[in-house]
């Protein structure tokens, strides 16, 4: 049995093929194409034609992709959303679409209605639905919106209003009309969970057509009894038909499914992993072999939203980034000579001084003519490699918890100009197949749920109130794709709010457990 | 006077918070109320304290309770009306001729805005604190001996009370209460003023110095250095600290967010400590074990690069802060505002020293 991994990135799109050992048997890297489609049956191809084994073993396929990410930065193929917020009549004072750019509202056609609904902090009632409301809207927006958003005033910790409005709108649209559930997407913070909430209603369409897409190229190579997911942005795994409920979890899995890969390759389930790419590094956090989550508000496409995201930090230096002398200061990047490294770095028998041409300077890496590099001062390149040092250091020390040295394990084209020691960390692990990690962390994930709600202790105690949202995130991973009986909690989270009279603590529960 | 536009708003949500010393909550929601009232209503104006007649009456106006409430269900838009409205009443005043913040903060810097623009009424340039700080009575014009009642309160859902209390205190337990009933979060106006009053016991200008000040921060024409030194200068303060937090230890009691953070120097500052209590808001300030910085003075967090607010709530590991500190209205400094808000109030058992004294102390020591 074989598994195959493709992660479609901005550059390039790589499919790699797993044996049921989980060992890496074969890895191809082709340009992404415009219209993706096209590089993911290239690389396909490619793959198969090279691994060269018995197509009917094939069992899973995992894609990892960029589309939904792209459709919001490029404003296509989004699908018109009506968003019904219930609340009346509290939040009347910021309206939905509020602070959104105002291309995006037209695309999205800006349809909203405030209905009477809505919960307190404590769960008492804030107002009563009103079902005559809800399909008098509805009969409005007839033929004007593709998708709807249903975001409650605290749905986060009762949710019922929610779904009884999901259930009243199949009724009128039919039992295939898409609908995003805010409870299911995004936290605490009406507006940012809003927004999550419409961008993911927005996708409704993008993830049809990237399902289909991939199903398609599969069949096209002869791969028919396969199950078929898709990666989420904290490392684990959906089926399609979950995909098309919540297509913003695809958004920022590249970096994750990098991470993650980075984790495999090394075999150490808790570190940093810092990726090189030729612009940019991005460096994650692992916590026992997923990667760390973003705690503040994430904006996607100028939009302030709030669901799960990886903890990310980028900085501007990679393998092509421009050095320079600014009076008696060093400077190394942002800005990088980026794919034209082959032919503007030194030695390449370019004339731009890049963080690639130090290294080979160094001895650190063999690529180029290290001739073209000799004339170099060594006690300058010196000086630079203690600025990238310095560089990395610092975006390093952002990211750790606390002051104690890590573990870091270094993926990506660009790991070369990394230099062999860092303060602040312990120790470097490198891997040959740093190259494909992505590819590898799609290959690997597993499936999860996760759960979210504010619990009053003193009413629910808190092993009650543990034991319920472990298993609303069960069913969730059940929902998604995952062996119930395999099924292991992983993370808990409990926050206590400030200024409630009573003991109100916000609790997360995160599941995982392999695939079907 | 002069109009405030949405550029105004803008700045003044960033300058706030900066006065708001980690407290009064965050001001994304606060700002989009603001701007949705001044798009559907028209920009405010801003009356300074020079332009009010000492006969007409004001009242302010704030959102009292949790802020984690208040980024989940905040107010329908015409509560301000309706308790506003109703003090009037109450107090059988026809004409309000103005409304202001009652602190500076995130969120309670910009209420007032929304209540001006959907009554039409101005703003006059000056707040009851010049800071933020957690309870009613903390207002310069409690300790003026103003009463803070009759007070109205009222909810989204139409509920509304007035309270007259015997003193300001009982005012803060009162509605204190009420407002964890209405769901933890309550629109209040209190301390009924005239114009002679806020001549004598409001902080001037407060509006426009949290404008100035947000202008610098989000200025992009200028380095970090140089604005960190222009916003030091506009506001008579003390670049105390650059650091990384290493360590914050929270609890949480009587529904107050309370705790420390640990600083690690950075920079100039590599091989000092610094160590911030907060109780909502930053009151005390350690640089080497020695205290040069505490309430009612203002001990204001800043991200090291961008100078942006940092609000207790988003505290963590690993941040790159500076610390900046800032005399306090002079009259916080009287017995009764040392009282009312000192360091002995929030627990810490120091003799108010001002914050000039301690910087003055420090670097004599230092040479």
């Amino acid at each position: 049995m074989y598994k195959i991994g493709i992660d479609v990135g901005g550059t390039n799109t790589d499919a790699i093929l797993l044996d049921h050992n989980s060992q890496l048997i074969y890895s191809v890297k082709s340009p992404t194409s415009l219209d993706i489609k096209t590089g993911i049956e290239k690389s396909l191809q490619q793959l198969l034609e090279g691994a060269n084994i018995d197509k009917t073993k094939i069992t899973h396929a995992m894609l990892g992709t960029t589309q939904c990410t792209n459709a919001i930065v490029e404003r296509k193929k989004l699908a018109k959303v009506g968003v019904i917020r219930l609340g009346y009549p509290a939040t009347a004072s910021v309206l939905p679409y509020t602070a959104w750019p105002a291309d995006m509202i037209d695309k999205l056609s800006g349809n909203y209605a405030i209905a009477h609904g809505g919960y307190e902090y404590d769960g008492q009632l804030l107002s009563a639905l009103d079902q005559q409301e809800i399909t008098k809207l509805l009969e409005e927006w007839r033929g004007q919106v593709e998708s709807i958003a249903i975001v409650g005033v605290f749905s986060s910790i009762k949710n019922d209003q929610e779904l009884q409005v999901r259930e009243w709108i199949q009724e009128v649209y039919g039992e295939e009309f898409p609908i995003s559930c805010s409870s299911l997407i995004g936290s605490v913070g009406l507006i940012e969970r809003e927004n999550a909430t419409i961008l993911n209603a927005a996708l409704c369409k993008v993830i049809e057509t990237t399902t289909q897409g991939f199903v398609q190229a599969l069949q096209a190579e002869g791969i028919f009894d396969v199950e078929v997911y898709l990666c989420q942005n904290d490392g684990t795994l959906m089926s399609i038909d979950y995909a098309k409920q919540f297509p913003i979890l695809t958004i920022a899995c590249g970096p994750t499914n990098s991470i993650r890969g980075a984790s495999y390759l090394s075999q150490i389930q808790n570190t940093m992993v810092l990726d090189v790419g030729g612009t940019t590094s991005d460096i994650g956090v692992l916590q026992d072999g997923f990667p760390r989550e973003s705690s503040v508000a994430v904006e996607v496409g100028d939009i302030r939203t709030n669901f799960r995201m990886p903890d990310i930090i980028s900085v501007g230096l990679g393998g092509g980034s421009i050095v320079r002398v600014n009076g008696n200061k060093i400077t190394v990047g942002p800005d990088s000579v980026g794919y034209k490294i082959s032919e503007e770095a030194l030695v390449f028998g370019g004339s731009t001084l890049t963080t690639t041409d130090i290294a080979v300077r160094l001895g650190l890496a063999d690529v180029g003519d290290s001739t073209l590099v000799a004339h170099i001062d060594e006690a300058f390149a010196k000086a630079v490699q203690e600025e990238i040092s310095s560089l990395l250091e610092q975006a390093i020390d952002k990211m750790k918890t606390s002051s104690e040295d890590v573990s870091l394990v270094l993926v990506g084209g660009g790991g070369i100009i990394v230099p062999e020691k860092i303060r602040g960390v312990s120790t470097i692990v490198k891997s040959e197949y740093g190259g494909v990690a992505n590819a590898i962390g799609a290959s690997i994930a597993q499936i999860s749920g996760q759960y979210e709600q504010i619990y009053i202790y003193s009413k629910e105690p808190r092993e009650e109130s543990l034991k319920d949202a472990q298993n609303k995130a069960v069913k969730q991973a059940v929902l998604a794709g995952a062996l119930e009986d395999t099924i292991e909690l992983v993370e808990v989270e409990e926050t206590p709010l400030a200024y409630h009279p009573e003991n109100a603590t916000r609790l997360k529960v995160k599941v995982v457990g392999k695939m079907v | 006077m002069r109009y405030l536009d949405q550029a105004a708003i803008e700045h003044i949500a960033i300058g706030a918070a900066f006065l708001g010393t980690g407290g009064g909550g965050d001001p994304y929601i606060g700002k989009l109320m603001a701007l949705s009232a001044i798009e559907k209503n028209g920009p405010v104006k801003l009356y300074s304290v020079d332009e009010i007649a000492d006969d007409d009456f004001f009242i302010p106006a704030a959102m009292m309770g949790a802020p984690s409430v208040l980024v989940e269900k905040f107010p329908h838009g015409d509560e301000f009306v309706k308790v506003f409205q109703k003090l009037a009443q109450y107090l059988g005043k026809e004409k309000i001729a103005g409304t202001y913040p009652m602190e500076a903060g995130g969120v309670n810097s910009m209420i007032p805005i929304v209540v001006a623009a959907q009554l039409g009424l101005p703003l006059i340039d000056c707040d009851g604190m010049g800071r933020a700080f957690p309870e009613l009575q903390m207002v310069t014009f409690h300790l003026d001996g103003i009463s803070a009642t009759p007070m109205a309160i009222t909810d989204e859902k139409g509920n509304i009370g007035i309270f007259e209390t015997i003193d300001n205190k009982w005012t803060e337990r009162i509605a204190r209460t009420a407002t964890v009933e209405m769901g933890a979060s309550s629109l209040v106006s209190l301390y009924p003023t005239t114009g002679a009053q806020i001549k004598q016991s409001g902080v001037h200008h407060i509006v426009t110095l949290s404008e100035k000040i947000g202008e610098i921060i989000a200025s992009k024409d200028q380095e970090v250095n140089d604005k960190l030194q222009s916003l030091l200068k506009l506001a008579d303060g003390y670049e105390l600290f650059q650091g990384k937090i290493v360590d914050v230890i929270r609890e949480t009691k009587g529904g107050f967010n309370l705790g420390k953070m640990n600083l690690e120097g950075i920079e100039s500052y590599k091989n000092d400590q610094m160590k911030v209590h907060f109780q909502n808001e930053n009151l005390l300030a350690e640089k080497n074990e020695q205290v040069i910085a505490m309430t009612p003075d203002l001990i204001c967090l800043v991200d090291y690069e961008t100078l942006l607010p940092v609000t207790t709530e988003s505290l963590k590991y690993g941040k790159r802060v500076r610390v900046i500190g800032l005399p306090a209205h002079e009259k916080w400094r009287t017995a009764k505002g040392i009282e009312t808000a000192g360091p002995k109030y929030f627990g810490y058992e120091y003799e108010y020293t001002p914050i000039e004294e301690l910087v003055k102390k420090e670097v004599a020591e230092h040479v």
